[in-house]
């Protein structure tokens, strides 16, 4: 709006929400990372004061014990790498199902496009949690599939598919498609066709096209797309939950189990702080690659 | 059609089945009327009577009714300080603090929810501890999260619209004459309302919808509907949530029918004004 | 003007001496970006009543030049006056100045009605008031029957009049016009040229012009510059830049125009031995410099005579150049031939065709011989 604002105006334009995010997101943070290092307490809350005086002086007391658990005890291990393995195998699998039919998208008609769109978009406006729901129906004992087959004589015993590594699968990745879908989309209906035509009228066979023109520029939707799914399914609690498996947890629930069943907070917080330290370079490089979107936009 | 045009066509065709399967399931046995809900009672089904157990069901409605309240001011929070902070990011160029907030609007879209939910609460609680408010959990650290989730959306869409946005729109009116807050306010405005109203939407439908974050910051005696329904589906399968999931799909397609139809009308008169203008010539 | 070699010294472009205060004056201004000088060092005066064009191709620094002094950019170093006025710390919302946008910048909400009144509205005039004004204005530019239509639902003529219909409803001291004719097409073009000088005469506004179009900036200044890489080759009436271009860059950027290379053996005299040309070229002028210095001779194609035989020729015996018609483009109303001269080189001769049938006229392949008047070079030494 020009380099004439008045100085105040703007400040309180950009001063409100950075006051509120301050207050509600980034110190948050830092409490959390306070009380990682404090020890749990039979009270409430349910954890050492934040601060302990010393002579007059403020002294943090750290605890180092929360950590120290988390590192020795295998079951976080297991969790954390558990977590990292299910998030990583759901990304590429929506990204193997979600780039094509990104692809087909673009490539279609503008009606069709606008409809196709509104097909993708419908299901992430209902409910993250019915549609999670859905498949239990789906996969349990007596339910949708294993009724089917088993009408249709295809087995004889019900499929145990429910509290699976492949329920969980399926979960993330029928939840998540949405975001993987829809940065791709954009970044391909970008494209220029006309290189492609370009490159057939060289000789390149289809496949090629794609390999070598379509594929590269489509990259920066890859990479937006991927984080999108990858980072909030490393942390994700309501899919295990529901479909996943009780021998093995993800380590989103394991920080829910440990603040509401074992209420240590501390360690919660620890394990908290342990899924950012993992998260924060995908985290800035989400950031990095919408900064960059924006200002391609300008 | 090329060999790429047939795959990706096909993968589309599977991918929506995947997509849809579900919740047309979903919606066929909420009409089942068998309590086991995937197994269908032939003999006494279609029925309407899950349905009518679902709007009797006090706890389900009242939870429905608060739900539905917190997201109202949610979404309104949310669009407000989104458009602040989307306005700020997209038109004052750098300033001091400017890479903190583009930090902070765009790590909650990806952050995962248990870090908010427990970072929220222990938030709420040590301000309780230091200055006595908020008194305990409850619809308002609801809302106050919520505010603070729904916003980085807003931010987003509010800030790319604002981006591809004719700035010589802007500096036509500051010409004319306009001080910034009246070129904002009848030129940036009015022309970014599509954009705030999706925004809201989305905010609206992210904050309804949430669970996790809501579950930390929750008190007793607040249970959003989707707290009630995870805790009635995490025993299994209940024939009320499928009725309850019918209604919603069928609203959420009542509305995304509607606006496309709108939008595409919207488009259609603009499209042939031009052509009558274009054709009268100079 | 009896100037020889530099018309004007261009990169102390012009001021012009002993002229009244000028009503827009530009005082060395310098916009960077980074490290890159978009704008470089530029001076310039501008008189109140004129219609000056800025001219120049593009990344030439004219449109940020437009910019500063609507107040949308901030000059690096230098000053700005309008009308004794130091604009340095006015933003455009409080300048005396409109600006028509080369995309016209309608408000696509608004009425034509509304999109003219906005700017009197933020002059808090009354309503009445407003509504006469913007009837008259709209009036002058033949759009009163247009007022509750909005943007989408007019042509680009009809939006370009709109558009200046609100910039000049606030009666400005001065109107900055971006490439206000450059999404026009051809006819509309021409007689979009003549509404604009004439309501420029009628309201008796002083009128700035950005243009890369020569013909535009030809027919509506009253004065141009030729900007070039952020810095001002030459000012003057489009007569003077045209005729009397001040460097190589000028002359070759307006119009067309053959360059020949020569030196100037003896100094004082009127002639210059051009290897390129092959001959001697007699100017009617004495040229003083340095005996042996390296000169350029540029003359127009359209002051070229081509003629079969040597009797036909005009001008003095050794402006003589004898040649093969390469290539001829018929334009119509002239031809263009391009010749291949005895030295090698190409020289460009536009002819009007005088004859309506073919046959008299000269065709390819035929010898010609070249001749010029002594009035005609113009002798360059940048």
């Amino acid at each position: 709006m020009g380099k004439f604002d008045n100085r105040a105006g703007r400040r309180l334009v950009a001063g409100i929400p950075l006051f509120w995010l301050l207050l509600f997101f980034l110190i948050p943070f830092i409490i959390v990372l306070k009380i990682s290092f404090s020890e749990v307490r039979l009270a409430m809350p349910p954890y050492a004061p934040l601060l302990q005086w010393v002579q007059g002086w403020p002294s943090p007391k750290l605890h180092l014990g929360n950590y120290g658990f988390l590192f020795t005890d295998p079951l976080y291990i297991s969790s954390y790498l558990y977590s990292l393995k299910v998030a990583a195998v759901s990304t590429l699998c929506c990204l193997l199902i979600g780039y094509p039919m990104a692809y087909a998208i673009s490539h279609a008609s503008p009606t069709w496009r606008t409809v196709l769109l509104m097909m993708i978009v419908l299901p992430f406006w209902t409910s993250f949690l019915l549609r999670v729901y859905a498949w239990i129906g789906l996969l349990k004992n007596n339910g949708v599939i294993n009724n089917i087959l088993m009408y249709f004589g295809i087995i004889h015993e019900p499929l145990s598919m429910l509290q699976s590594d492949f329920a969980v699968y399926i979960g993330i990745v029928y939840s998540y498609l949405p975001f993987m879908i829809l940065p791709l989309y954009a970044n391909l209906e970008k494209h220029d066709n006309t290189l492609l035509e370009a490159a057939a009228d060289l000789g390149a066979t289809p496949m090629t096209g794609f390999f070598r023109i379509t594929l590269p520029q489509s990259i920066a939707g890859i990479i937006a797309g991927s984080l999108l799914v990858f980072i909030p399914a490393v942390g994700e609690y309501v899919v295990p939950s529901l479909l996943g498996r009780t021998d093995q947890l993800m380590i989103g629930r394991v920080l829910s189990d440990e603040f509401f069943e074992n209420r240590d907070w501390p360690v919660a917080s620890a394990v908290a702080i342990l899924i950012l330290l993992a998260l924060v370079i995908p985290i800035m490089l989400f950031q990095h690659f919408q900064r960059r979107e924006l200002e391609a936009q300008e | 059609m090329t060999s790429r045009g047939v795959f990706s066509r096909t993968a589309l065709v599977f991918g929506l089945v995947f997509l849809y399967v579900p919740i047309l399931s979903m919606i066929v046995f909420s009409f089942n009327n068998s309590r086991l809900v995937t197994v269908w009672d032939a003999a006494h089904s279609p029925t309407l009577k899950w349905y009518g157990e679902l709007l009797s069901n006090g706890q389900i409605v009242g939870a429905a009714w608060l739900s539905i309240r917190i997201a109202l001011v949610s979404a309104t929070g949310a669009v407000i300080l989104g458009t602040l902070t989307g306005v700020a990011l997209a038109r004052f160029g750098p300033f001091r603090g400017r890479t903190l907030l583009s930090g902070m609007t765009t790590a909650p879209i990806v952050m995962p929810e248990v870090i908010t939910g427990l970072s929220l609460l222990l938030m709420f609680v040590a301000l309780e501890q230091f200055i006595g408010w908020p008194k305990g959990s409850g619809a308002l650290t609801i809302t106050l999260s919520h505010i603070t989730f729904c916003m980085a959306y807003v931010t987003v869409v509010v800030q790319s619209r604002l981006v591809g946005f004719d700035e010589s729109l802007e500096e036509a009116a500051m010409d004319l004459g306009a001080r910034p807050a009246t070129v904002f306010f009848r030129v940036t405005l009015p022309l970014i309302v599509p954009a705030i109203l999706s925004g809201w939407l989305l905010a609206f439908t992210l904050s309804w919808d949430d669970l996790v974050i809501t579950q930390f910051v929750a008190g007793p005696g607040s249970s959003t509907l989707p707290m009630v329904i995870f805790s009635k589906v995490r025993l299994g399968v209940s024939p009320d949530v499928n009725a309850l999931a019918t209604i919603m799909v069928l609203l959420v397609t009542i509305g995304i029918v509607t606006s496309a139809v709108w939008m595409r009308y919207q488009n259609r008169r603009r499209e042939r004004d031009e052509q009558l203008a274009a054709a009268a010539n100079l | 003007m009896s100037a020889q070699l530099q018309v004007d010294a261009p990169a102390a472009a012009s001021r012009e001496q002993g002229a009244p205060a000028a009503f827009v004056r530009i005082e060395h201004v310098t916009k960077k970006f980074g490290e890159f000088a978009a704008v470089d060092d530029v001076s310039l005066d501008i008189q109140q009543g004129e219609i000056f064009c800025l001219l120049g191709g593009s990344g030439s620094g004219k449109t940020t030049l437009l910019r500063m002094l609507a107040g949308f950019e901030t000059p690096t170093t230098g000053k700005i006056y309008i009308d004794g006025q130091d604009m340095s710390t006015i933003p455009p919302y409080e300048r005396r100045i409109n600006m028509m946008f080369q995309s016209y910048a309608l408000f696509p909400h608004m009425t034509v009605e509304k999109n003219v009144a906005f700017g009197l509205e933020q002059e808090k005039l009354g309503k009445s008031e407003i509504r006469t004004r913007v009837a008259d204005i709209l009036e002058i530019v033949k759009m009163s029957s247009f007022t509750a239509r909005k943007p989408h639902q007019l042509s680009g003529g009809q939006r370009q009049r709109v558009a200046l219909a609100r910039a000049l409803v606030k009666r400005p001291k001065l109107l900055l016009l971006d490439e206000p004719l450059a999404a026009l097409d051809r006819k509309l073009r021409e007689h979009t040229q003549f509404e604009l000088i004439n309501i420029q005469k009628r309201l008796g506004v002083t009128f700035i012009v950005v243009t890369h179009d020569q013909e535009e900036a030809m027919t509506l200044s009253t004065r141009m510059g030729v900007m070039n890489h952020g810095k001002i080759a030459q000012v003057g009436t489009p007569a003077a830049i045209y005729e009397s271009p001040a460097t190589k860059f000028v002359a070759d950027f307006i119009g067309s125009v053959n360059m020949f290379e020569g030196r100037v053996m003896v100094p004082g005299t009127g002639r210059i031995e051009s290897d390129e040309l092959g001959c001697t070229v007699v100017v009617d002028r004495k040229l003083n410099c340095a005996g042996g210095s390296t000169v350029w001779t540029a003359v127009r194609p359209e002051k070229i005579n081509m003629s079969r035989s040597l009797e036909d020729a005009s001008g003095p015996r050794e402006n003589l150049v004898r040649g093969t018609v390469k290539e001829i483009a018929y334009m119509g109303d002239v031809s263009i031939y391009l010749v291949q001269i005895d030295s090698g080189k190409t020289v460009r001769v536009t002819l009007p065709n005088i004859m309506r049938d073919a046959e008299h006229r000269i065709t390819r392949d035929e010898t010609v011989y070249l001749s010029w008047h002594g009035s005609s070079p113009v002798v360059l030494t940048e």
